[in-house]
Order: C-alpha cells, then structure tokens, then sequence
C-alpha cells in the first residue's frame, strides 16, 4: 500500500492516452515481466539450444557425450526416418484437412444458425475436451474396430471397397493411416472449430443481405462474401490444427501400427528407450524447421501474415 | 440502409423451388452442423457406456454386461488413484505458479509500451507453437545436461513452462477488452490507486484470470506428451492410462474419464449460474 501511495498520483490524464492509463515507472513493466519472462528463458529458450547442442555431440551413453560438432548425424537421421516424417506430414495434412470440413459447417451453424442456442452450442463443442486426450484416443479404438459399427457399416455398403482400392484401408480401419487421420481430426477439432467460430461470427450480417440483394444466390453469396471473409479463421484453425498433428504420437500409438509410426514416435522411442540422445534431438529439431518453414510458407501464401 | 432495402423488396431467387427441396437447401449447412456435433458427442458415448462395463478379459474394449462395480470401487486398480493423486498436485501447483507468472506478465503487456515489447509477444508465442514433441525433448536435454534428476519436479517445471503463455494469452484479452474509462471515471471520482485497483481493475479481470487458471489446470492434468519425457519414474494419470493400455485396460479408466466430464460441466454450470448472478 505504501508503495502504492508513494507513486505520483496520475488520475487526471487525457483520455488520449491511449492502452496504457497507468504507465508509472519506465521499470514497471519489466519488474511485472521478470518472473515469466525468466521462466521461459531458462525452460523454453535454453533447451532449445540445449537441443541444438546435444544433436552435435558423440558418445554413449555408459561414457557420456561430448560437444564434437558432428554434423552428419543429421544426414543419417533423415535417411533413416524420412519415411516417418513423411507420414507425421501427410497424416497431419489429412487430418487438417478433414477437421476444416467438419468444423466449418459446425462453427457456420453455431454463428449464423443458433441463436439463442449459441452459448450451449459453444459449450457442447468444447465439452467432449474434458475428458482425458488419452482416454477419448481409446474409445475410437473400440469404435473403429474390426468388428465394430463403423467396419461393418463400410463393408455393408460397399464403402470399403472404395477405400481399400485408394490405399486407405486394409480390409479394416484400425491399424490403418485412417484411422490415425480420424483420430488426430478429432482430437485437435475444437482448435478448427473456435477460430472458425470467431471470424464468421464478426462477419457484417448487412455483406450477406446486400448480396442477395444484388442477386446472388446463397451458393455465390457464400464463395464471394463468407469464405473470404472467414479466411483469418480459417488459417488460423489450420495452423492450430496442424502443428499438433504434426508432432503427436499418441493417436498413432493407440490408432495405428508399428509400420505407420511418425516422426513423434521415433523422437520418443530415440530418447527414452534406445537413448541416442543426439539423434533424437536432431530429430527433434529437424521437426521443428520443418514445421516453421511449412507454416511459414502457408502463412505467406495466404497473405494474411499479420495473423501471427 | 441495408435493412431498409432488404424490407422493401424480398430477394427474388433465380430458381424456385418446391417446398421440399428448398427446405433441405435452406437447412443442410444446419444439418452438418448438427451431424458434427453428434460426431463429437460419439466417443464420449462410449466413455461413458463402457464405464458401466464388466469385461471378461483384462481388456475393456468389448460390451458383456452391465455393471456398477468400477463405480463403486473407482481405486481397485493399483496405482491409478496414486497417479490420479499425483496429476491433481502437479496440476494444483503449476496452476497457482503459472496465473501469478501469466497475470503480472500480462499486466506488463497490455498495460505498458515498453522496449522489446515484440520479442516478449515473440516469446509468449512460441512455446504455444512449438509441437508438445520438441517441447518435451527440448526440456528433457536440458534436465539431462544439467545432471537433473526427473521427476515430480521436472514435470512441474514443464507444466508451468506451457501454462504461462496460456495464461498471458487468456487474461491479456480480457485487460484489452477492458474499457479503461472506468478506471478513468474512479480516478476521477477521487479514488486513489490501489482503490481504483481493487474495485475497479480487479473486479473486472478477475474472470479472466479464473479463466487462465481453469486453462491451465486442464492443460496440466491431461498432458501426456511433454509429461513422459520429464517424469522419469512418476506416473501421471495420463502416464498411467498410457501404461495400462498396453498391460490391460481396467474399467476404472472410463470412470474416471466419465467423472473428469461430470466436473467439468458442473464447473461450467456454475461459472453460468455466477455470471447471470452477478450480472443483475
């Protein structure tokens, strides 16, 4: 309180003054920034150099390692694992793609439709999250087993023939990319769905009466005002989407076999069971250029850079 | 205006169209919306059922009977209620850790123009983008350089590391969208700072902060991949589902998972009930 006291008094300044009504000492935001800031240096910025270190070194682990700046461990990582980050890439790619034309008629019903159901809609698409990750991974094991409602659906009606001859299922949907597809969409829907949500929701409802004013049917009036419009939101959802995808193991794990891993499941398997502590941690890192280059060129083509 | 021509003439479709048909066109975005969040709903179905199950094998994956004896003994398999206990602390503690952390940072943030203001934005962000995998191993060679052993520690320390962004984020848009008037109009009704703050400020991000916490206590709790590398020897309730699923997959998993759901909606209940309290 005293402190409180002892700082001038500053009640009375224009109401230009813009976002910062109480900007007191030039030290303020700092003193208020250090605690997080430091925690993120130390625990976010310094193991990203810590990674970047280890991928160099060579050693055992019974003799320890050593900072020998061997590069070549990176050419050997990616020859040896291309194929699993080719999947985490194609798999994370399908399964963004697929949450988009789930989530977008979901988040489009919830802004447009709703009503006075919009707060419960919100609701209902966040609640399927309360429960654990791994836990709901599980249930679409069961639910796409062997013998369960959605194989038998897909045999019954000829379904599985369809997909069989594109190479996505193997006479079953479990153990199959599908089914890691599937279940990565589903688990990082409501990261599609809410900015989706938030930029069709700030669409001028006056755009879409002016359209069909001006003739346009309701298909025009959506490829010509909402879509763009929703644009942001759209990649927005994508990203948030995508980068998870991109490095989970855990639907593969659950979902998939031994011979569709991806890219995550080889850095758990390198650094806690064979510990090559190098290799996974070029492996590590090789994922995460990998991912910011991707997005960055995704956010560039969709010219909407200043999202991120 | 555009009300105004919209109520004079109705817009004339190019094509019309029978009863029928026009309401399937009018309704079908509807109807996948609708569709979607049935889609959302199914798993958690099958949470729920199987959590009144009674498998013959170790298994929980297939439909025998019904039964109320994982409900009536939720701990009757080892270890989980001890993993279940240590999540709850992880989660308790790097919760409390992270909102102070997140909320002075946000403070600073919203409040403040400041040098080196983006590479601070730059550096909320990041951890929020960064895959759990990378995450996860980055911290753990760190804890390896360093000699540091894993555990409950190390887990904390990396739970409190990806819950601050989440927290700056959450009460960072609840301070811009704060009209700063008010605390203009209580300063000029002679209130001193710290009563401005108190009455004013404070009432006002509060929600916000409680939001980040909630935030972040769920993102703790359920973190499975960030955990397995830090934890060493600890189990997590994610840790130990994911152990059980590769042993055997007691029905005690599904109640837990259905009472996860059950708390967390009467936590949102509540938070509405409050809000409509407060609001009158």
């Amino acid at each position: 309180m005293s402190i409180a006291a002892a700082l001038p008094a500053g009640g009375h300044h224009a109401p230009s003054a813009g976002p910062t009504p109480s900007s007191r000492s030039k030290f303020t935001p700092y003193f208020l920034l250090l605690p997080a800031g430091l925690a993120l240096i130390v625990f976010y910025v310094l193991p990203t150099l810590t990674l970047a270190t280890t991928s160099l070194q060579t050693g055992s682990l019974e003799q320890g390692y050593t900072l020998t700046w061997h590069w070549p461990t990176y050419g050997e990582v990616l020859s040896q694992y291309w194929p699993q980050f080719a999947r985490s890439f194609g798999y994370a790619a399908g399964a963004t793609v697929l949450a988009l034309l789930i989530a977008y008629p979901l988040a489009y019903t919830i802004a447009f439709k709703a009503g006075r159901f919009r707060t419960l809609m919100l609701t209902l698409v966040v609640a399927p999250f309360f429960t654990s990750f791994l836990i709901r991974t599980l249930a679409w094991r069961q639910i796409l087993a062997d013998e369960g409602p959605v194989v038998s659906f897909m045999k019954a009606t000829g379904l599985m023939h369809l997909t069989d001859a594109l190479g996505m299922t193997q006479g079953r949907v479990l153990a199959t990319g599908l089914a890691v597809v599937i279940g990565l969409a589903y688990n990082f829907l409501p990261f599609m769905t809410l900015p989706l949500y938030n930029s069709l929701e700030k669409i001028d409802r006056g755009l879409l009466k002016a359209s069909e004013d001006l003739y346009a049917n309701s298909w025009t009036t959506f490829w010509k005002v909402t879509w763009p419009l929703s644009l942001p939101g759209v990649v927005g959802g994508t990203l948030l989407t995508f980068i998870p995808a991109a490095g989970d193991y855990v639907n593969q794990q659950f979902l998939g076999t031994i011979s569709n891993t991806m890219a995550g499941n080889a850095i758990d398997s390198l650094f806690l069971q064979q510990r090559q502590y190098p290799q996974a941690a070029a492996l590590s890192l090789v994922l995460m250029v990998a991912i910011i280059v991707l997005v960055s060129v995704y956010v560039k083509r969709a010219g909407t850079e200043e999202l991120v | 205006m555009t009300t105004m021509t919209a109520g004079v003439h109705r817009p004339t479709t190019p094509r019309q169209h029978s009863g029928a048909g026009r309401w399937i066109r009018e309704h079908l975005v509807t109807m996948f919306g609708i569709l979607a969040l049935i889609y959302l709903f199914v798993p958690i179905f099958v949470v729920v059922l199987f959590s009144f199950n009674d498998p013959t094998g170790r298994f929980n994956y297939t439909w025998v009977r019904f039964s109320f004896s994982a409900w009536a003994d939720p701990c009757g398999i080892s270890g989980m209620c001890d993993a279940l206990l240590v999540s709850l602390k992880i989660g308790v503690l790097a919760t409390i850790v992270a909102t102070i952390l997140g909320t002075l940072a946000a403070f600073a943030m919203a409040r403040h123009r400041f040098r080196g203001r983006a590479v601070a934005n730059l550096l909320v962000f990041l951890p929020m983008a960064t895959p759990e995998v990378v995450a996860g191993s980055s911290l753990l060679t760190l804890f390896i350089n360093l000699g540091m052993p894993l555990g409950q520690t190390t887990i904390f320390i990396a739970h409190v590391m990806f819950c601050v962004s989440f927290v700056i984020v959450t009460v960072k848009a609840r301070l811009a969208g704060m009209d700063p008037r008010l605390e203009q109009a209580a300063m000029d009704l002679y209130a001193n700072r710290v009563q401005t703050f108190t009455k004013v400020t404070w009432p006002l991000v509060l929600p916000g902060i409680v939001s980040g916490a909630m935030l972040s206590f769920s993102l703790s709790f359920d973190d499975f991949i960030i955990t397995n590398f830090n934890a060493g020897q600890t189990v997590t309730f994610p840790m130990f589902v994911w152990g059980a699923y590769q042993r055997a997959l007691p029905v005690q998993i599904n109640v837990v998972g259905t009472a996860m759901l059950l708390v967390a909606l009467i936590l949102v209940v509540l938070g509405r009930l409050i809000g409509k309290l407060r609001a009158r």
